[in-house]
């Protein structure tokens, strides 16, 4: 038998059609239309593997997933920004609607309302959760978020300094060393005890509650910010918000975060959306893409994408951000999500993980061995002080089928970050205490 | 008989789109959630608390009515044609999706040990080798987040390789006038002073011009290939070398490699630094503005300072991922768009090699046959083949300017082209078709656009009035800007 | 196109206009705002602040655009029109009335004549 001919299933052009449409260009060869690449560089040849079948490629695309050991099918305690929370079923099926799915950026507001009225409701329920005034449409990730929180904060105030607690996620320190530095940005680390302020500083960011799970005197760091000319800018966790104040409540002028905590799957990594909110007045300061509402010629209310000038395609080198494809999409996912969860269901979420992890925390607080290095109020994570080194309790964990937590022994002696969320049941928890036990004997 | 007036459908119509806040009834709720299962726990004093939360409060048959109707509000490229140039809007295979949401992936938490997630860096590894064969340049980073972070991160590196080799003082960055507004910015975020560098009246870039700038102070170029006029620039393997020879670095915009796949590979004309948006070339969805991801390639002597993480395959066989030794560090917390990622691997391993020879083919012939039967209606600011876009001048007919011809197609169920890009062709209208559209398309496609030149020559003023079928009409972009509503508020407010 | 002979005229379309007091009123051009479109926001210098002749004083955004303005005399800003803050399209309505930018108390009062006069600037925009 012969090789499948059926290698093409995207492409419609037959022989036919490209024989006509060849004549209608006056040409004879698909060939003859790269005839502006010089003849040395073309067709270089393409070591790619030949086509695999729908059929066969999904088999081994799942046979690949099956490789990972993964929270599908065991308990994960592992959170340090990126969250496993519950996720009704009704929401995938909406989001990868092909009208949502397949449309670009709404640049014809005629036929977008759909994905514009969906961000127009992001932005209304995202200022909502955060306490804050505005929202932009979102950012690519909580990490790149807080960083372009930074530089607004800088173009702002005209300071050239951003001070980070040295409690925020370090990977969030890194994604803003990484925007901040090449414009000249001089990016330094404080203790939350004892924070220290540079003059010509921009911002005091905050993480809330910390990498390390834990509440900060979060009223006193806006305070100490706001005394030195600097913007008080804080990075949250939106299930948190359900719960505990709310950035707005105290003062905060740039309020950033990971949406992927709001049903988001984690994904390896991404893709997520970074919430990014601030007062009304920088507005024209904000970085990204912002639907409006307004009304049509025949005064039906209608939205667009609206302050485009502060924008790349408009400014160019003078814009706000280089931001341009963003992600949309998972914020429509979080917009789903919010208004299924609705003010009881997501406050209910944020006690069951405040009382699963708190019950945790006290049960691997008896074990011998084990303790609580840190003591002040948390919410859904904690560090526990291990007797063995982390990476050998994370190993330990595995092959009792469970997830551990993350390594964080730079900052704590055999510290692992453990996280508890709605999903996990008590008897997962109890499950957990025991092999930790086990482990520690 | 007379028709029906069409207020009443218009109340119901507003009454469809009334917002969640304004849906939202105390007591209703979308979702079941379970008790708890622990004994009590202390709750945090009271004054760590908020009691002022406001989300919506609606059933999930309300949900899915209200966001199903807003799709409905869309076009899509599931529903319709959408030769949006430069964005690559071609089909978006449903596999992708179905492969994405594999639990082993979707469920892969990325702070995992390296030991529980191997099926995800083996994923990301076998992509890294494939866009490097596709770019013909040793090395990539996949970390970066979309095609814009995908600039400012190649552009960084440049600037990395540049500052080690004790050339800091390189700040100068050139920059076609027809780039894409994304690349003098990034190069602006990246600390580079932006030269303008004008194109020729052939399209190609002004070699002149850049030889004018090819100094000690030059640090490089940024350059789209194709570029954005939908052409093989001609004069870009020169321009490489002469930058190259003035001790600057070429960064090349991939934006365009649809055009190139398996025709032509960026790294073999001389460029330094590629990026590619996988969210075009390699069919996964654009979201209605993302998730993307911007994956960057590079030479051997740009590799140290990639982004990272970057995953490697260790003499175990086995797969980890680490920083580059000099590494400009972290783009965001995570290593990239997995989901974006393992959707474009998807694409790929089925087509395969000869079907990426399939895409470019029929997407540049697409474009030429476009190219061929519409040039009566517009002017062709430059008259020769292209890759896998036109660009035309909608200036023959008054009345007929790009916006106008752009709000009519809407009407017809076609999603306009991008207008008045690039800056340089005065009323641009730039058309990409796409490999995965059919020639009975195209056809419907360019009867449409003549029916509506026809329109504009029977009534000047009638295009300006257009879209008239769409579910809203021209919104006043005015009054947004000029007192901005950004958000629902309470009635009181 | 509307170009009023009482006041002098910059090539970058701004106007000025000599008051009594000594004081300049300055704006924008029929023309320019023609040119600009719906005018959405003005980003304009402060009371007290110094301005240049021919150097930067603020912005002027449309809706897809986004002009610099110039200023047309050297002085110190003695007030700014706050209507069109809040109500920009009066750039559009009114530029050579309602619409004025800023008040200036100008170094030199004979600066406004290295600017065009009404002639002169009505043949520019021809």
């Amino acid at each position: 038998m012969s090789d499948s001919p059926l290698t093409s299933p995207f492409i419609p052009n037959t022989d036919d059609d490209r024989a006509v449409m060849l004549a209608e260009v006056g040409t004879s060869a698909v060939e003859d239309l790269f005839g502006d690449i010089p003849e040395q560089y073309r067709h270089p040849g393409l070591a790619l593997p030949a086509p695999i079948p729908e059929m066969e490629l999904r088999a081994e695309m799942t046979a690949l997933a099956q490789r990972n050991f993964h929270a599908g099918e065991h308990p994960s305690f592992l959170g340090a920004g990126v969250y496993h929370h519950f996720c009704p079923a009704v929401v995938a099926p909406l989001v990868t609607r092909g009208e949502f799915l397949t449309s670009y950026t709404p640049y014809q507001p005629e036929v977008s309302q759909g994905t514009l009225q969906g961000t127009f409701e992001f932005q209304t329920l995202t200022a909502q959760l955060f306490g804050m005034e505005v929202s932009n449409a979102g950012m690519y990730d909580g990490a790149s978020s807080l960083a372009e929180g930074a530089l607004m904060a800088c173009r702002v105030t005209k300071h050239s300094r951003v001070a980070v607690l040295d409690t925020v996620n370090p990977r969030y320190v890194e994604t803003i060393r990484f925007y901040a530095q090449p414009q000249g940005i001089e990016v330094y680390q404080t203790s939350p005890t004892s924070p220290e302020l540079q003059p010509d500083t921009a911002c005091l960011i905050s993480q809330y509650p910390n990498f390390f799970g834990a509440f900060e005197d979060s009223q006193a760091l806006v305070d100490l910010a706001h005394e030195h000319g600097a913007l008080a800018v804080m990075s949250c966790d939106p299930t948190a918000l359900a719960m505990y104040k709310p950035p707005g409540a105290f003062g905060a002028d740039i309020a950033t975060g990971e949406g992927q905590a709001l049903g988001i799957p984690p994904s390896f990594g991404g893709p997520y959306v970074g919430i990014f909110t601030c007062r009304q007045e920088y507005v024209r300061q904000l970085p990204g893409r912002i639907a409006g509402r307004t009304v049509d010629t025949e005064g039906r209310t209608g939205y667009v994408l609206t302050l485009q000038p502060r924008e790349q395609h408009i400014r160019r080198e003078h814009a706000t951000s280089n931001i341009c494809t963003s992600t949309a999409l998972i914020g429509l996912w979080a917009t789903i999500y919010l208004s299924l969860m609705g003010k009881q269901g997501l406050r209910h979420v944020a006690e069951l993980c405040h009382q699963k992890a708190h019950y945790a925390a006290s049960r691997i607080a008896e074990l011998p061995g084990y303790s609580l290095p840190n003591d002040d109020p948390f919410f859904q994570e904690f560090v526990v002080a291990c007797p063995k080194s982390p990476a050998e309790v994370s190993a330990a964990l595995q092959q009792r089928g469970i997830v551990g937590g993350l390594d964080v022994s730079d900052r704590y002696p055999n510290g692992m970050l453990l996280c508890v969320t709605e999903v996990n049941t008590r008897d997962q928890i109890d499950r957990l205490v025991d092999a930790l036990a086990e482990i520690g004997r | 008989m007379t028709s029906m007036p069409d207020t009443p459908f218009r109340e119901e119509a507003h009454d469809r789109r009334r917002l969640l806040m304004e849906r939202s009834r105390p007591g209703r709720t979308g979702v079941t959630l379970p008790a708890s299962d622990v004994p009590p726990q202390l709750m945090p004093e009271q004054a760590m608390l908020r009691d002022d939360l406001q989300l919506p409060e609606v059933t999930e048959g309300e949900v899915v009515r209200y966001f199903t109707h807003l799709s409905q509000l869309n076009f899509s490229i599931d529903t319709n044609f959408y030769p949006l140039g430069s964005c690559t809007m071609k089909y978006n295979p449903k596999l992708n999706e179905a492969v994405a949401a594999t639990p082993g992936f979707a469920l892969a938490h990325p702070a995992q040990p390296e030991a529980q997630v191997q099926g995800c860096l083996e994923a990301i590894f076998t992509l890294q080798t494939y866009l490097q064969e596709v770019s013909g340049l040793p090395s990539a980073s996949l970390a970066p987040l979309a095609g814009a972070q995908g600039e400012l991160a190649g552009i960084l590196t440049l600037r990395a390789a540049l500052d080690a080799r004790g050339d800091g003082h390189r700040r100068k960055m050139l920059i076609p006038d027809t780039a894409h507004g994304t690349n003098p910015a990034s190069a602006a975020m990246a600390g580079f002073q932006v030269i303008s560098i004008p194109s020729t009246s052939g399209g190609d870039i002004d070699l002149d011009a850049v030889r004018a700038e090819a100094g000690d102070d030059l640090a490089g170029v940024m350059f789209t290939q194709p570029t954005t006029l939908g052409l093989f620039d001609r004069n870009a393997i020169e321009m490489c070398r002469v930058v190259h020879e003035a001790g600057g670095l070429v960064y090349g915009d991939g934006a365009n490699m649809n055009a190139l796949l398996g025709r032509a590979k960026l790294g073999h004309f001389g460029f330094d630094v590629v990026h590619m948006n996988l969210h075009k070339t390699f069919s996964t969805p654009h979201g209605g503005g993302g998730p993307g991801a911007g994956p960057i390639c590079v030479t051997e002597v740009l590799a140290p300072f990639l982004p990272g993480p970057i995953v490697v395959r260790r003499d175990d066989g086995s797969y980890g991922s680490e920083m580059p030794a000099q590494s400009i560090g972290r783009c965001g917390a995570s290593q990239g768009n997995f989901g974006v990622l393992i959707r474009a691997l998807t694409y790929i391993s089925l087509l395969g090699g000869e079907g990426m020879l399939n895409i470019s083919g029929n997407a540049v012939l697409n474009a030429n046959y476009l190219l061929a039967k519409l040039r009566s209606l517009f002017e062709l600011p430059y008259d020769r083949s292209v890759m896998h876009e036109v660009v035309f001048a909608a200036r023959k007919r008054a009345g007929a300017t790009a916006l106008n011809v752009s709000k009519r197609l809407l009407d017809h169920g076609f999603h306009a082209p991008t207008m008045y890009f690039p800056l340089v062709v005065p009323e641009a209208l730039m058309i990409e078709p796409t490999e995965t559209e059919s020639k009975e398309t195209l056809d419907a496609f360019i009867e449409t656009l003549e029916r509506i030149d026809a329109e504009a020559a029977a009534d000047e003023e009638f295009l300006r009035g257009a879209p008239y079928e769409t579910p809203i009409s021209r919104l006043d972009e005015a009054r947004a800007a000029r007192r901005p509503e950004l958000r629902w508020r309470p009635a009181e407010e | 196109m509307s170009v009023p002979e009482d006041r002098r005229y910059s090539k970058e379309h701004e106007w000025a206009l000599a008051e009594r007091d000594g004081l300049v009123l300055v704006g924008i051009t029929d023309f320019a705002q023609h040119e600009l479109g719906d005018v959405v926001y003005v980003e304009l210098p402060k009371p007290g602040d110094r301005v240049t002749q021919n150097a930067q004083m603020g912005e002027v955004e449309s809706v897809k655009a986004v002009s610099e303005l110039f200023s047309p005399v050297s002085g110190e800003v003695t007030a700014v029109n706050d209507d069109v803050k809040n109500a920009p399209e009066l750039l559009n309505e009114s530029p050579h009335e309602k619409g004025w930018l800023i008040r200036v108390k100008p170094d030199d009062p004979a600066e406004l004549d290295s600017l065009l006069d009404a002639p002169a600037y009505a043949a520019l925009i021809e």
